[in-house]
């Protein structure tokens, strides 16, 4: 059975002002244990909204509208506050955006430490400062950091250093499944490398499921073993990392590749994307790229392109990955 | 670390330090500037009370509101030394005793009322504050608000006339004025500080109430702020409790804003003491002042305000050095 | 302001495209932002509650003369009297009508509020923008009397002040009040212009090479409206009470004619005692409600500027 299973997640925010905006419409995502999945899109193309669909965290004024997300074969929607607060430990765990603020200002590393693991204590666990200090190192110890670290407080740490913190802190609850939401937006390059090689690392020893949500489609690609592309709240393309460089992709995924240029290349052709994804508050009609699409045939703004095979995964493209369903109506 | 929590607690001293001698100095100031010659009319005053003057608390008093003939600077001078020594002259409210005298025996009155008043309406208020933040937009939190509004419109003198009117005048369940039962003189025997407790309750009731307000009001608007960080969602993600998180996560930093603005609105807390006790005529220092104020006795006026500036900064500083404690980040 | 590129997709993927960068509206006259400001606060529901009753308040202040059924000091009638159907409210001690005095008493009221607030609230503004913008020596000297200004007790010093002044008009208690009570919006309006001073649509002003007023006025200050309007109508229900506490303690002018008076003479002549209590409720109830309507409608100022106190 699938580690997680979700079937046309749709997810709205309702501001107190009017107009409903579809941040994420009819996605479906299917993960088995161990895989590593990265999940990419430019900024408002409900990556982000989708993570925190997954894990339980949406908050008014977002809302499920819609939508089953099984963990486990457990619909997670179903659980009550206290169970759902349960189902944390050596369930599903989420780290937050480049973890610059994920950390409580007044508390210390330890306490951090401290307060997941009473939190989640099992009857007879006792959690003393002595046993906690153990385990902190011990996690810290995983993802690079010296013990030193416990007794530190967040603002005493730079970028890179809260950030692996907050990754230490979600492994305290032996996850098989993490969400990695922009882990790496707001460090330097160099930086951003290193806290990568941790994620992909522990990935591998640890064997928890992982998704890494970021817009940067190098760094995913680096990482993961598979690769979803988002735009305007639905997966376009669904593919196997190391099939994305090279072949023929959906028109959106190659306008993002052409983005990156090779800085040791002899010429450098940088090529930004026409246009301004659509204003998800009004209905969608036909595929959501057409206005800005080089392939774009009348069909296109028709008929929304459901995902069909192409190459090693799916794109919803009528003209890349044309449908046998669509070829039969049309 | 402590290193640098010294260096803190250093800038506080000085900034202490210089707030003092410019509150001292513009006190001595402000006798000076004003216009009709107060220091004439004091002596006046003095003399048409009856008691003979002698030239030491005639001086005194030119000290304090200012001495014709003679340079500023010699004045500022004389003026710290007397102050240093406690020596404001004679106030002609009360002729009998020194100016230090009467607001001796009239502070520890302000300062049981006012003092725990306040710490006592600041605990609650922020505890509710917290409360509504955290059930922010459901029935709890709308009625708390709605409660705090309405309480903290009231001006807090009408606020202690309609309790004196309902719970002493109407019900006779509380004394109508003083601080303790006519004719009974202050000592420290128990049955004289349960009659003290019992006249104090009104007062501290009115003062309560009205404060109490303002703290809902910053601590709900801190909460909510809070509740909309990062660390927040971090922590919910991570499972923790909800009372976890809503107390050492979100409050804990919500928090924070409120000592800063409690250190300052202690002036306000006492303007309102001067009001509340001038209604109920207890024996505190608003009391006095209102006193003063009303009988033009400008020695005691000058004393009554040092002395209230002082404290006040006084208790500042404690708040500040607490915020220490609170904030790690200020130990940078 | 933000900077938008506001550029319809091309006809033609990949063809040449113009972009330009600017201001994504032009800012819009005083008068339209006044009604936006209005339309915003209105929509608030406490917002809306407290702007009834200050317009209200508004207008029989306004009207006042013809509203009262008599002259609030004429004393033609029988003192110490309770209400009847001539003196809805009573007589005073004097044998003035309480009613009359009680409507016209709005006029002191909100005469010494909204004077007073706009005073105190223009001395924060300068020196509040002063002092934020200008960081080093002038920062540090402004930011030093405001917090001397701040840690000196207001009211004590509102009443030596009162006290020592001869003249007890109430423009002295205008003056009186808004001196000792710029302070703290001083503090916040500072505290926000220097980290808009940071801000990039600034630095870029500063570039293109607008003047020190121009960038004080047209960039930084519209961004601090609601804060300023805060700030004043904080100011304007501090007003309200110092104004009322002065008369209470005797320290206005026992000639003029407002809530605050009625309370002192109230106060002297013992009314609870005397069973004369509406002489006590009323002028406090309308001073309540007052500051009520202040607050209230600082509440939807407070959403204005912070969305996530919006609501719902």
């Amino acid at each position: 059975m699938a580690l997680m299973e979700a079937r046309e997640v749709n997810v709205v925010y309702v501001p107190s002002s009017g107009q409903r905006i579809w941040s994420v419409r009819d996605v479906d995502l299917v993960l088995e244990q161990g895989e590593f999945v990265g999940l990419v899109g430019e900024s408002g193309c409900g990556k982000s909204t989708l993570g925190y669909a997954l894990t339980r965290m949406l908050r008014p004024p977002a809302r499920l509208e819609k939508g089953v997300i099984r963990f486990d074969g457990v619909d997670i929607g179903t659980l009550g506050g206290e169970e759902l607060r349960r189902q944390r430990r050596n369930g599903f765990a989420l780290v937050l955006q480049s973890g610059m603020n994920a950390l409580n200002p007044v508390r210390n590393v330890e306490h951090h430490f401290g307060d997941i693991l009473k939190a989640h204590a099992r009857a007879g666990e006792r959690y003393p400062a002595a046993a906690v200090r153990r385990r902190g190192a011990e996690l810290l110890g995983k993802v690079g950091l010296d013990a030193a670290v416990l007794g530190r407080f967040p603002h005493e740490l730079s970028g890179g250093m809260r950030q692996r913190v907050s990754i230490a802190l979600a492994l305290t609850l032996e996850p098989r499944m993490i969400i990695f939401d922009e882990p790496t937006t707001a460090l330097d390059v160099i930086v951003q490398k290193a806290v990568i090689k941790t994620i992909k690392d522990l990935q591998g020893e640890n064997g928890f499921t992982a998704i890494l949500i970021s817009h940067d489609l190098g760094v995913v690609l680096e990482a993961t073993d598979r690769v979803m592309v988002m735009y305007a709240g639905r997966v376009v393309e669904d593919q196997p990392s190391k099939d994305l460089v090279g072949g023929l992709h959906h028109p959106y995924t190659e306008a993002l590749l052409r983005c990156y240029a090779d800085p040791r290349a002899d010429e450098i052709h940088l090529e930004g994307i026409p246009g301004t994804p659509p204003d998800l508050s009004l209905p969608q009609r036909g595929c959501s790229f057409a206005p800005r699409c080089p392939l774009v045939q009348e069909i296109c703004r028709q008929v929304d392109p459901p995902l069909a095979p192409m190459g090693h995964g799916v794109a919803a493209c009528h003209v890349r990955a044309p449908s046998a369903a669509v070829a039969r109506e049309g | 670390m402590r290193l640098r929590a010294m260096r803190y607690v250093a800038r506080k001293v000085v900034l202490f330090l210089i707030t003092l001698w410019a509150a001292i100095t513009l006190n001595f100031i402000l006798p000076r500037l004003m216009p009709g010659s107060p220091v004439d009319a004091a002596l006046a005053k003095l003399a048409s009370s009856g008691q003979p003057i002698t030239n030491a608390e005639r001086t005194a008093v030119e000290i304090q509101l200012g001495v014709p003939h003679t340079s500023l600077l010699t004045q500022y001078w004389d003026y710290w030394i007397s102050i240093v020594h406690l020596n404001f002259g004679s106030s002609y409210s009360f002729p009998s005793e020194t100016v230090a005298q009467t607001i001796g025996k009239a502070a520890p009155w302000t300062l049981a009322l006012v003092g725990a008043t306040t710490i006592i309406a600041f605990v609650i208020g922020t505890l509710l504050g917290v409360y509504a933040g955290w059930r922010r937009g459901k029935a709890a939190d709308t009625s708390v608000t709605l409660g705090a509004t309405f309480f903290a419109a009231f001006p807090p003198f009408w606020l202690g006339l309609l309790l004196l009117y309902v719970f002493a005048f109407k019900y006779g369940w509380f004394p109508i004025k003083g601080g303790y039962a006519p004719g009974e003189t202050p000592n420290l025997s128990l049955s004289f500080l349960g009659d003290a407790l019992y006249h104090s309750l009104i007062p501290a009731l009115t003062l309560g109430i009205t404060s109490l307000s303002g703290w809902v009001f910053g601590m709900r608007n801190n909460m909510i702020n809070t509740l909309g960080e990062d660390y927040v969602t971090f922590a919910e993600a991570n499972g923790l409790r909800t009372r976890t998180v809503a107390l050492l996560y979100a409050a804990r930093n919500a928090l924070l804003p409120n000592v800063t603005a409690f250190g300052l609105s202690l002036g306000a807390i006492v303007g309102g003491s001067v009001l509340v006790e001038g209604v109920f005529s207890y024996p505190g220092l608003g009391n006095l002042l209102y006193i003063a104020v009303s009988n033009h006795d400008f020695p005691l006026m000058q004393a009554l305000f040092l002395f209230i500036t002082v404290s006040m900064l006084i208790a500042i500083f404690i708040v500040d050095l607490l915020y220490v404690r609170l904030d790690p980040r200020v130990r940078q | 302001m933000s900077i938008v590129t506001a550029v319809p997709p091309p006809e033609t993927p990949g063809a040449e495209v113009e972009i330009r960068i600017g201001p994504a509206r032009p800012m819009p006259g005083p008068m339209r932002f006044l009604g936006r400001a209005l339309r915003t606060l209105w929509s608030n529901r406490k917002a809306r509650i407290g702007l009834v009753i200050l317009a209200l308040f508004i207008f029989m202040a306004a009207f006042a003369p013809l509203i009262a059924p008599h002259s609030p000091t004429a004393t033609t009638f029988e003192p110490y009297q309770n209400p009847s159907a001539t003196n809805w409210f009573g007589t005073t001690g004097s044998g003035q009508d309480v009613f009359s005095q009680m409507i016209f008493g709005a006029r002191i009221s909100l005469l010494v509020g909204i004077a007073a607030g706009a005073m105190a609230t223009l001395l924060a503004v300068t020196i509040g923008l002063i002092a934020g913008y200008r960081p080093g020596v002038i920062d540090e000297g402004l930011s030093f009397v405001t917090n001397l200004a701040l840690v000196i007790p207001g009211l004590p010093l509102m009443f030596i002040l009162a006290a020592y002044l001869q003249s007890r008009s109430v423009w002295t208690i205008v003056l009186v009040v808004a001196f000792t009570s710029w302070a703290t919006g001083a503090r916040v309006i500072r505290s926000q212009a220097s980290t808009l001073r940071t801000r990039e649509f600034v630095t870029s002003a500063v570039f293109s090479g607008e003047g020190l007023f121009r960038v004080v006025f047209r960039e930084i200050l519209p961004n601090m409206t609601s804060l300023v309007a805060g700030s004043f109508f904080s100011a304007a229900t501090a007003a309200v009470m110092a104004e009322a506490s002065l008369e209470f303690l005797g320290l206005g002018d026992p000639n003029t004619v407002s809530w605050g008076t009625i309370l002192y003479f109230a106060q002297q002549q013992n009314s609870l005692l005397t069973g004369q209590w509406v002489l006590v409720f009323a002028p406090g109830l309308a001073l309540a409600l007052l500051a009520m309507s202040f607050t209230l409608v600082n509440f939807g100022v407070d959403a204005l500027s912070n969305p996530r106190l919006r609501e719902k």
